[in-house]
Parts: structure tokens; sequence; C-alpha cells
């Protein structure tokens, strides 16, 4: 009988644990969780504290999971040392898991620079866990003014999610443009103005570069008052258990199209690791849930045995804030071509006859026709694009790809 | 198994599938409670002055929908891909990664799909037993993977 450890327990670690039992419903499972929780998504963080969800519901699997998949969680443990040569998990410096095939899904953690002064805040946060959302919850009170440095996705969802609990929300970045990550100059200021409108502050461009108490001082001067700072600069990989064993690291671990790292044996999915991201045709840390599942899915496979690859992985985020939803995909190289509409805009991108990426603002209805263009390198030439380009619909298919697609089993 | 198909030679477009899914999945008695009310079916009629057919979910065998649920709300079992609505949160992810378009929100903003009513008054496709001119079916096409 096979032996599995899988080190993590979020999105790619279920997706392993699902991968291997397509294969091997026998094999013995060890899942190692650092959280002392069932696995939960972690992008729902911020619904939580919106009151859109509850710790119940947030769970990304049933209470039976483990039990249906038969494997074994052990809750509080962390990985200290993988031995490749041995093949063996050292937990916490103790004991010791061994494995025929493991699984590193040990996500990323918030990045924090060396602030000055940053000793002296009491009220501090970051915001990625649950243990995060539970503590910004007991702590925040309704006249509270917070400061979050960083307006990326999770600064923002942040941002949503604590609207209702407290006084005043101030956001400030480096960047000169809000979810500078996924968005322009132009569809970055209409997102802007949205989260204006709701009463939200942005300070961008700026950032803090020094701390006092309850005070902020930014690059420009400026200062920022404040009873409780949130600071969400974006994260890092957590590749040190793989780069210690002596497996190959970039910014994440480095995995081939079968989500196997340099190491033998073992592999890596999700926020830890460097896949191969089809819209750019090298590889790239893609954290994303819905990647992270996948990855984890497809090294589930082929630790058991199987024969799997995930080779069309692309950026992709559908992120709303306060009922205006954003989804982009892909790359924004190549050539653009946009459609406005009362409060929405969409921006295409071309390269070559095949779509590589997109942004929608606003518009967002079956966006996954566009995904499916960019993923399966559809030619733009064997559809009508303009009429697609202002509603995303089937006709604009041939019959015969409509026929494929919508006639037999997919 | 068995799954809706749409046999667009002989689609009318005349939107009837969408207001027979609607009624399926709305819990009223009478189909005439609709009357002047914002429907939400799950099955949507598309096309032009040429062609018309409808769309509803494909229940693919390798779901891309399942796999990219951040909530894990949506799951397969025994073939039929379903979402849980009470744990939803209305994040669109899942209208970012379907191919075929065939998930909407709800009223509520909560996303729906077409779950072959399998669990509504009717066990059986509402869209299939209610098309005037057996546009849609439902039956076995090929194998499953």
């Amino acid at each position: 009988m096979k032996k599995y450890v899988i080190i993590g327990n979020g999105a790619a670690a279920v997706g392993c644990i699902e991968g291997i039992r397509s294969v091997d419903p026998d094999g013995e499972i060890t899942v190692l969780s650092k959280e002392n929780h069932h696995v939960y998504s972690r992008p729902l963080i911020s619904y939580y504290l919106e009151g859109k969800t509850d710790t119940e519901r947030m769970k990304y699997r049933a209470d039976d999971f483990y039990d249906k998949m038969n494997c074994a969680v052990k809750y509080g443990v962390s990985a200290s040392c993988i031995s490749p040569d041995e093949k063996t998990v050292t937990a916490d410096g103790k004991e010791n898991f061994g494995y025929d095939a493991l699984c590193c899904c040990t996500g990323s953690r918030p990045f924090v620079p060396p602030f000055e002064g940053l000793d002296t805040v009491t009220k501090k946060f970051t915001f990625m866990t649950l243990d995060d959302a539970l503590e910004l919850e007991k702590t925040l009170k309704k006249d509270d003014r917070v400061l979050i440095v960083g307006a990326g996705l999770i600064g923002l969802k942040c941002a949503e999610g604590i609207y209702g609990r407290v006084g005043q929300i101030t956001v400030c970045d480096l960047a000169d443009r809000v979810l500078s990550s996924i968005l322009d100059c132009d569809c970055a200021a209409v997102v802007q103005k949205k989260l204006e409108e709701k009463g939200l502050r942005f300070l961008l461009s700026d950032s803090a570069v020094k701390f006092d108490k309850n005070v902020a001082y930014m690059k420009s001067g400026a200062e920022v008052n404040f009873d409780a700072l949130i600071l969400a600069l974006g994260v890092r990989a957590n590749t040190e258990l793989i780069k210690q064993a002596g497996g190959e690291v970039n910014r994440g671990i480095i995995i081939d199209t079968k989500m196997q790292t340099s190491l033998p044996g073992v592999y890596a999915a999700g926020d830890c690791a460097e896949g191969y991201d089809q819209s750019i045709g090298a590889n790239r840390v893609l954290a994303i849930m819905p990647n992270a599942y996948m990855q984890g899915f497809t090294a589930g496979v082929n630790m058991a045995g199987g024969d799997a690859v995930f080779d069309n992985a692309v950026p992709m985020n559908s992120i709303g804030f306060f009922g205006f939803h954003i989804m982009t995909a892909g790359a924004y190289g190549g050539e653009m071509s946009e459609e406005k509409g009362d409060g929405t805009l969409k921006r295409f991108y071309t390269k070559d006859g095949y779509l590589t990426g997109f942004i929608l603002l606003g518009q967002t209805e079956r966006a996954g026709i566009y995904t499916s263009l960019i993923r399966e390198r559809i030619p733009l030439d064997t559809l009508d694009f303009e009429s697609l380009k202002k509603f995303a619909a089937y006709s604009i298919f041939s019959p015969e790809i409509r026929r494929k697609k919508l006639g037999g089993v997919v | 198994m068995k799954r809706v198909y749409v046999n667009e030679e002989w689609c009318l477009g005349c939107h009837l599938c969408e207001y027979n899914c609607a009624f399926a999945n709305s819990g009223l008695k009478y189909m005439y409670d609709l009357k002047g009310a914002r429907i939400f079916p799950r099955i949507h009629v598309e096309g032009d002055d040429k062609i018309t057919f409808a769309v509803s979910c494909r229940h693919c065998t390798d779901p891309i929908c399942v796999k990219s649920c951040i909530a894990g709300a949506i799951s397969e079992k025994d073939g039929v891909v379903r979402i849980d609505r009470n744990k939803c949160v209305g994040c669109l992810t899942c209208v970012l990664v379907c191919p075929y378009g065939a998930l909407a929100p709800g009223e509520d903003g909560i996303m729906q799909k077409c779950e072959l009513c399998v669990s509504n008054k009717d066990g059986y496709p509402a869209c299939v037993s209610g098309c005037p001119n057996k546009a849609i079916v439902f039956e076995e096409r090929g194998a499953d993977i």
C-alpha cells in the first residue's frame, strides 16, 4: 500500500487528496495541517467579516470529508524538514512520517517589510487566515479609523469586509493605482471611483515609511492617524522546506506540468508553487484558488501512479466590491479593443489572431466563454468576435463548433 | 448518463423552456404567478434571426466549475453538477470559468444552475417536458469518460 504525505491543508491539499483517490482508493494519506481548523476557504474571510458567511459554511469540504477520503489529518502540526533520501517528513522537529509520494501544499504568508516603528503599533493585523479575521472581528470598533497598507486584492477585499464595522478606511499603496496586479490605469480609476463613492480614502503612489503608535508617516510627508493598521503588501510563497531539502526554488517551488518538483517523488501545488502559466509561456506563481485546486488534483493523480498534466493555467480573477463585479484573465499584451456601456467597461487583448486577455468591469455575464477562448486557444477568425465583444454568447461560434460543444458529452 | 440537449434545427426560440425552468424551481403552485415577474431561469435561449437554441449546464465529465469554486459550494454527484446555495457567496468565479456561460446569479445574487430537476417537484427536466417542438431532449449521447 502506497504512503502519501501532504504538507498543508488548503485547497491544493484537498485537490491532492481527491486526485489521489481518483486513482488509488486504498493508499494511506496523511495530511499535516498547521492550522487547527477543518479545511476552510481563505478567500471567504472577507465575506465572513461582511456577514455573508460563517465558519460552518466557510468549510471548503463537508465535515466528513477526511473520513470519506480515508485520510488522517494531524492538526496543529508543522513540517520542519523533508529528507528526500530517507523519504521522510519530520514534523515539529520530532515525529517522522515516511512517504512514497509527498505533496508540498504549504501556501504563502503575508509579506511584512521591516517598517521602522512597527513594533510600537499595538493593533496591527495581516489578512490571510481565518484567525486573522476572527481577531479583527474581536478587535475592531465601530468608530475605528483603519489604515490599510496595500491596495491589492487582499487589501481591498479586507476593506470591503470591515466596511460595516469601522468608522473610516484609508488605503495606501506605492503603486499609482488600485489592484495594480490585475488592472490597467483606466480600469483601476473606474474601480477606485466606485470605492471612493462608498467613502474609502486612497493615498496612492504613496506608502507608509514609519510608524509611531497610532500615526503613520508617509513617503509624501503626510501623516495618517489610525486606530488599527492592516498590512496587505502581498504574499511570499512558503518554499523553505523544499529549498532546504535541495529542491529547485525560485519565487515559488519550481514544478513541471505534472506538478513534480526537482526532487524525486516530491510534488508541489498551490500558492507555494511556481507552475506553467500558458498566458506568458513560462513558470510563475499563480496564487489563485482554482489554480491551487487544479494543481493539487494533478499532483495527486500523478502521485498515485496516474498520468495527468495541467498545462493551460492562466491568471484569472473574479472579484467584486459592494456589488460591482470585476473579472480579469490572461495577459494584457498585444492589441487592445474596448466596449463601453452604461457604467461598464470591457477591454480585450488579442495577439496573432487569438484572445490573450481581458478586463471586464460591471458586465461579466457568461465571461467563461471569453476565458475558454484564451485557455483553448480558439482562433478568432473562426467566430464572430465583434459580436462576442458586445455579449458573450454561443451563437457567435460556427455551427460545427456549437454542435461539438453543445451536442455531445463534454 | 442522460443529459439535456437542444436540437437547434427544431428550436422555435419561444423561450417557454425558460418559463418552465423558472416555474419548476420556484416552488410556486401556479404558473400564472410568474406573470409580470422577472424570472431567473437556469436555461437561456440565445441566437439571432436565423438560428435559436437554448443553453444550460452541460454537466461536464470534468467540471471546471467544481474545481474552481472558492467556497467549495459546487460539487458533482452521480454525474450531476449541483450547487449548495447556502455556501455560495456570489463571487462569480464559476461564471469566469464555465466555457458554456451556464451559471448565472438568481434573484438574491447567489448562483444557480441547471441540476436536471433532480431535486424539485418535477424530478424530470421541465425544459424538456414542456418544449412544444421537442427540440430539447433528455437522452444519453456518447460514453461518459
